[in-house]
């Protein structure tokens, strides 16, 4: 069952002077519970196709149908590329804020958040400001508040990006944990072709501006914990570099 | 920290004990440049009186201070919800500024009496714009990213406001208080020494028309306490309410 269906998805953006592709017809399903990931060389137009999906953008022409048509705002939990909690609630509060914005009963929805905080390693810190977590944490707490939107998408834009490579790696093994127990639909957007190898279902590869589908490779059946060792995922690491960096040429 | 506290000092002390050492020396007469030791005396002296003025001045700026602080707030709001009206509004806001506020405190005496209302009037004038400048600066400081993922959530137009727009805005508003709060006593001042009966600026009009220089410099510290309290008041508010400000701060130094 397709849960997202996206058909020759067009975007442009216009300045004074100039005009901008971004999205020259993008098309592709997912299916309910699949880990998607899209990569693309930098500036292809990634982030444009999520903020399109979250409903913060309408698409100059195509479709975009998520369960079927009607509004997208507030259907999906969007995950920004950029560090968005607020600095004046605390990490709980933050976590909170979707369940804030459904209206839904203060009570319980603590008492999920703090249960998820203990999965999360966030144990202790919930009543901290952000300014006093580490980057890892504030990531988890950011990943926390996604979690707990209760929304079936997950879009997630480059969330691991700015952090040091040993945290990173420690948080997709992390993620990847809680995606298998919380089983939720998930669109990353990256441009870590290990990371987008060792985590999901399915890899589209876009082309540089403005952004097509070069490739779609399934990985469904790689079972999970990959290792970065393993022959075949470095065969086809190499092969998707190759493809990005000729992408990435003009 | 005591090291600190002992250069403090110093800047008081010695520019205190320069002057005292002037006016000794060079034999100044009182009704000119009093000692500081003088003014002191009198400060003390007179401190029964300077507390009821300094209570009428202060009963002035705490009125003129809330009326500026509701009216700038509901205005930087209005201005926030309704970008036309901004447009239009904004260039005679500034205009308003242009003229001058003492100016009109003798016709504000004339229409008002000589009462506490036309010093209310001039010091909510005075604390009106920094007010509604900042709180509509800060209600725009929040980011887009910030926006997009409330957005994103399906909040409402309302939901943004309060949740996001309205809390980020919060440093600046105490900007603007602080600023408002500091030009409140200059506005009090100046609208007593248009025509009162009463009030600090009263009481330094009649002192000085005495010669009475000591009581004129006593009134005016007690001016510089009323401000100071105002300032520390507002102060302890902003530190409560920003507390996750300071605690970002206690944690990097």
């Amino acid at each position: 069952m397709a849960h997202l269906r996206i058909e020759n998805v067009r975007k442009s953006f216009h300045t004074k002077r100039e005009t901008l592709d971004a999205l020259a017809s993008v098309s592709f399903d997912v299916c309910a519970g699949q880990w998607l990931t899209c990569l693309g060389p930098s500036g292809c137009g990634k982030t444009t196709l999520l903020r399109i999906i979250a409903g913060l953008l309408e698409p100059d022409s195509g479709t975009v149908a998520l369960d079927g048509g009607r509004p997208r705002l507030g259907r999906s939990a969007y995950l920004p590329q950029e560090d968005t909690l607020l600095p004046w609630r605390t990490a709980l509060d933050n976590a909170l804020l979707p369940a804030e914005i459904d209206g839904r009963p203060r009570a319980a929805a603590t008492a999920e958040a703090v249960a998820l905080f203990r999965r999360f390693g966030l144990c202790g810190f919930e009543a901290a400001y952000p300014a006093q977590l580490s980057g890892g944490m504030r990531q988890r707490v950011e990943l926390a508040r996604t979690f707990l939107a209760h929304r079936e998408l997950l879009l997630l834009d480059e969330p691991l990006g700015a952090l040091d490579p040993l945290t990173r790696a420690g948080l997709q093994a992390w993620l990847l944990e809680v995606w298998t127990e919380l089983r939720r639909t998930i669109l990353l957007v990256t441009h870590d072709v290990e990371e987008a190898l060792v985590l999901s279902d399915r890899v589209l590869v876009l082309t540089s501006r403005p952004a097509r589908v070069r490739d779609d490779v399934c990985l469904a059946d790689w079972p999970r914990p990959r290792r970065r060792a393993d022959l075949r995922l470095v065969a086809e690491r190499e092969r998707l570099l190759d493809t990005l960096a000729r992408e990435a040429k003009p | 920290m005591i090291r600190k506290l002992l250069v403090s000092a110093l800047w008081v002390v010695v520019p205190l004990g320069a002057w005292e050492a002037a006016v000794r020396l060079a034999h100044v007469p009182a009704y000119i440049l009093p000692a500081p030791s003088r003014i002191a005396v009198t400060f003390v002296e007179q401190s029964s009186m300077l507390a009821r003025h300094g209570a009428t001045t202060l009963v002035e700026i705490a009125l003129g201070l809330t009326i500026a602080s509701c009216l700038g707030f509901l205005l930087a709001l209005a201005l926030h919800a309704f970008p036309s009206f901004e447009r239009a509004a904004r260039p005679f806001l500034l205009a308003s500024q242009m003229v001058p506020v003492f100016a009109i405190a003798p016709l504000l005496v004339v229409w008002l009496g000589y009462g506490i209302w036309a010093k209310v009037v001039v010091t909510a004038l005075i604390g009106f714009f920094p007010i509604a400048v900042s709180e509509s600066d800060g209600l725009r400081s929040a980011s887009q990213s910030a926006i997009d993922l409330l957005r994103s959530m399906g909040a409402t137009r309302r939901q943004i406001l309060t949740k996001l727009l309205l809390p980020a805005s919060l440093p600046a508003l105490f900007s603007g208080l602080k600023l408002a709060a500091t030009l409140s006593v200059v506005g009090a001042t100046v609208g007593e020494w248009v025509g009162a009966r009463r009030g600090l600026g009263f009481l330094m009009l009649e002192a000085n028309a005495r010669l009475r220089v000591d009581l004129v410099f006593a009134s005016i510290l007690m001016l510089t306490l009323i401000g100071l309290l105002l300032y520390v008041a507002l102060r302890i508010i902003e530190q409560r309410a920003l507390r996750w400000r300071e605690a970002g701060t206690a944690e990097r130094a």
